[in-house]
């Protein structure tokens, strides 16, 4: 980051979020102590009641998950932040916030697993979980900044996708983010674009809580605005109340997976490393897209083209994308810190025979750049 | 006159899918009762449950109302609360809901102190999933999951709660609705955590299992062991195993409301 | 320009600031900085170490791989973060509370400074530990000038302590210099 001292933040990841997601308007957290994400909990105590906005430790994962979509219903922006064990109990009222389309923020600061695993080391093995972890079919956004500056961009560009598609926006960092101080220069209140939910615009006796006639983002009405409208975690119709009618739910299931699937040109971003001219192609995410980057230098500095693709929204995932990138180079190698995950988005995405090298470790040791460059080396 | 129910429920949702002669019907009308006494507005009430038979009253209710998922009803509702200190939020749930699953909310709910008001239709039973034993299904009753009649001892709900710090516990029971409407609207100006347990019926997921499949004799066994909590006290120590007291068992009105005590904080800081 | 520093201790000793203060010179001058502390059960007495890579370039991998200076203010600390040093690296121990193997005077370049020890004599408080040993960097490297140190130095330090902590630096720096033109070697 350049540089006048007096701009710039040497803040850990986990802070960045907390500070980032204030910027964004957020007003409410709830959460659970679990490392390595602690750190923005304790942040968001720290800066929520200057701002009139709600902290709240909750007794358990599950509880902080409530509170946060109880609290997105009455209105608030609401953020919670966790790490794999925590992610896991979180999931079911994840799926809730999805069915009643309760726009809100869940950060999941990666860390070794399954179960108790590693957990003051990184791990990027919860990529899947994030996709498919909550049951039912669900639409997913989830963003993989990898630079601090990033972090709170993306932190912002969370929030504003939760409000814009009425949806949870999943965050994915690793602990190697979390934890890692580097320079950020927040940028200046107005700089950035802030979206808030679209409010209806109804009578309250007019209202239909899930009224889909403008589009497939109903517009909101928040508790206590005399709207009085029900609210459930039931398959329910446009009025909100449950129902089994098989035409409905199949029409309202398949509404909130367009809101992702209708909207990529909104939602979508990757970016691209040296990839202009690469023959051999990578594919990485979050902390290991950097050692990606590093190795992409040392391969051409030795004369090997290589390129990264690096995503930094993974869900919906980039098939497209990643397609024609694999259309530029021989080959593609996805390194990750777990045991193959992502990877095989990659290869559905590749519509060839080409040849996917898989990079992986676990073990709480991130990637270092030189394994990609060996990669490199004896894919070219 | 006769009093007019309509602005508090949703009458195009009626009939209701609960069993004829349920008491939860008792508890809604109990509720509307004490909401109208107090002259709440619907608008600026919220009602929240969680999963079960008595989880589906809020559908019923014109109000801001949340069916949210098994158990975690009163944390949705410490998030609306938290968001809007000014709004009413009530949480009602089953016993196994909210005792069971639910029951690490329960306690730290009325630890904090927030002022939510939170009623326990307890019908020792869950009814929804098919009558299987709840932790305040009495021991060695039956359930489907206790053919050979329950194994464990039930909870006491109100010494539960006192224990966890609700500064407001009390108790009625679907036999005496003008009671219970009394003990909620209480419950409902408490400025703090209050917990309302009502004794209720299902006749038909715990009655069928244990000699009390009709209604009115399940509801005249709960009847005639409620006890004034002031005749309760004056029973012989044998006695009382056999009855329950009921009315405002506990309360202490100065205790530290919650939001109150987070807003001063957001006061003090912007100051 | 690409260096990296370690600094490691016991829990307790206070010398995570180090890290941040290197930082903010190095934004000063307009370098890149990155530092990572150790995370583990945060125990008094256990080892600690904070890293901090400073480069004239954008940080892509912020781990340590190759590092430059290296101070240690105990053995536990010293034996379970003593490595991914450079050949010739500079190290840093204070002697009163760290013995290193040999073979380590060959491979680095190991300075002794009583840190700890002259903290508690000249300032009484141990508070000022980090910045003793952030004076030592100074006066043995030139990854940031001294002035950027001590301007950093005086934004973070706690309002009031000041004054106390630029005397600190000045300690380290002191030594190490005076040390220098003794002419003692490794």
């Amino acid at each position: 980051m350049k540089k006048n001292m007096d701009d710039v933040r040497f803040w850990p990841g986990n802070i960045v979020v907390a500070e980032a997601a204030v910027a964004a308007g957020c007003n409410f957290f709830g959460g659970y102590p679990i490392t390595p994400s602690s750190e923005v909990a304790a942040h968001m105590a720290l800066l929520l009641p200057k701002v009139g906005g709600h902290f709240i430790q909750m007794e358990d994962e599950m509880a902080a998950m409530g509170t946060v979509i109880g609290a997105s219903l009455a209105g608030a922006k609401s953020l919670t932040a966790t790490s794999g064990p925590g992610f896991s109990l979180k999931l079911e009222n994840l799926g809730f916030g999805y069915i009643v389309e309760a726009p809100c923020v869940v950060v999941n600061v990666m860390r070794g697993g399954p179960s108790t695993g590693l957990p003051t080391q990184p791990a990027q093995a919860d990529v899947m979980q994030a996709r498919w972890g909550t049951h039912g079919d669900h639409p997913t956004i989830a963003l993989t900044p990898a630079f601090h500056q990033e972090i709170y961009m993306e932190t912002i560009r969370a929030f504003n996708l939760a409000e814009q598609f009425r949806m949870p926006v999943i965050l994915l960092l690793d602990e190697v983010l979390g934890h890692l101080s580097e320079g950020v220069i927040p940028p200046k209140p107005g700089s950035f674009e802030i979206i808030n939910r679209t409010k209806t615009t109804a009578s309250p006796e007019d209202y239909v809580p899930y009224d889909t006639s403008e589009g497939d983002v109903p517009p909101f009405a928040p508790y206590f605005a005399g709207y009085r409208w029900h609210t459930t975690g039931l398959n329910h119709d446009r009025t909100g109340f449950p129902t089994t009618d098989p035409d409905t739910v199949t029409f309202d299931e398949k509404r909130l997976m367009r809101k992702v699937t209708g909207n990529r040109e909104l939602i979508d971003k990757v970016e691209y490393f040296q990839a202009d001219d690469a023959e051999i192609g990578i594919f990485a995410f979050g902390s290991t897209a950097r050692a990606a980057m590093v190795a992409v230098k040392q391969a051409r500095a030795k004369g090997i083209k290589a390129g990264l693709m690096r995503p930094l929204t993974i869900w919906p995932f980039p098939n497209n994308q990643v397609l024609a990138f694999s259309k530029q180079v021989k080959t593609i190698i996805v390194p990750e810190m777990n045991l193959g995950q992502i990877v095989y988005e990659v290869e559905r995405s590749v519509h060839s025979d080409m040849p996917i090298h898989r990079i992986n470790r676990v073990g709480g040791v991130p990637i270092n750049p030189s394994e990609i460059l060996a990669g490199i080396e004896e894919a070219a | 006159m006769s009093f007019d129910y309509k602005p508090y429920l949703r009458y195009e949702k009626l009939p209701h899918m609960w069993c004829p002669g349920c008491g939860i019907g008792i508890v809604v009308k109990a509720m509307i009762r004490a909401f109208d006494d107090l002259e709440w507005d619907p608008r600026d009430i919220a009602v929240v449950s969680g999963i079960g038979c008595t989880s589906r009253a809020p559908g019923y209710l014109n109000m801001n109302t949340l069916h949210t998922t098994h158990g975690r009803a009163l944390s949705f509702a410490t998030g609306i609360k938290m968001h809007r200190p000014d709004g009413n939020v009530v949480v009602i749930a089953g016993d196994g809901d909210s005792t069971a699953i639910g029951g690490n909310h329960l306690i730290h709910a009325a630890r904090r102190n927030i002022n939510i008001t939170m009623i326990v239709n307890n019908n020792n039973i869950y009814g929804m999933t098919g009558g299987q034993y709840s932790p305040t299904t009495p021991l060695g009753a039956k359930a489907a999951t206790a053919p050979y009649g329950n194994l464990e001892p039930s909870f006491d709900l109100p010494h539960l709660l006192r224990g966890a710090g609700a500064s407001f516990v009390a108790r009625g029971h679907v036999g005496n609705g003008r009671q219970l409407s009394t003990i909620l609207k209480k419950g409902f100006a408490h400025n703090g955590f209050a917990f309302i347990e009502v004794v209720s019926n299902c006749h038909t997921q715990f009655g069928r299992r244990n000699r009390m499949a009709d209604p009115m004799n399940m509801i005249k066994w709960i009847s005639d062991r409620a006890k004034p909590l002031k005749k309760f006290g004056q029973m012989e120590e044998d006695d009382k195993a056999k009855y329950f007291p009921v009315g405002v068992l506990f309360e202490e009105k100065d205790r530290p409301e919650y939001t109150a005590t987070y807003e001063k904080l957001i006061k003090k800081l912007s100051a | 320009m690409h260096f990296e520093a370690r600094f490691s201790a016991v829990g307790g000793q206070g010398i995570i600031l180090a890290g941040t203060i290197i930082a903010d010179a190095a934004f000063l001058e307009g370098l890149y900085a990155a530092g990572s502390p150790t995370y583990t059960a945060q125990v008094r007495g256990g080892p600690t170490k904070v890293d901090i890579i400073v480069d004239s370039e954008e940080i892509l991998f912020p781990r340590t791989a190759e590092i430059d200076f290296f101070l240690s203010l105990a053995t536990n600390s010293y034996k379970k973060f003593g490595t991914d040093l450079k050949e010739g690296a500079i190290v840093m121990i204070d002697p009163a509370l760290v013995t290193i193997p040999d073979e380590h005077r060959e491979l680095y370049k190991v300075y002794e400074v009583p840190i700890i020890q002259l903290t508690s004599d000249k300032m009484g408080r141990m508070v000022y530990t980090s910045a003793v040993a952030l004076g030592t960097m100074v006066a043995l490297t030139d990854v940031v000038s001294e002035e950027s140190i001590r301007k950093a130095l005086k934004t973070r330090a706690p309002k009031g302590t000041e004054s106390y902590n630029m005397k600190a630096l000045s300690i380290g720096i002191d030594y190490v210099k005076e040390m220098l033109a003794k002419g003692v070697t490794t």
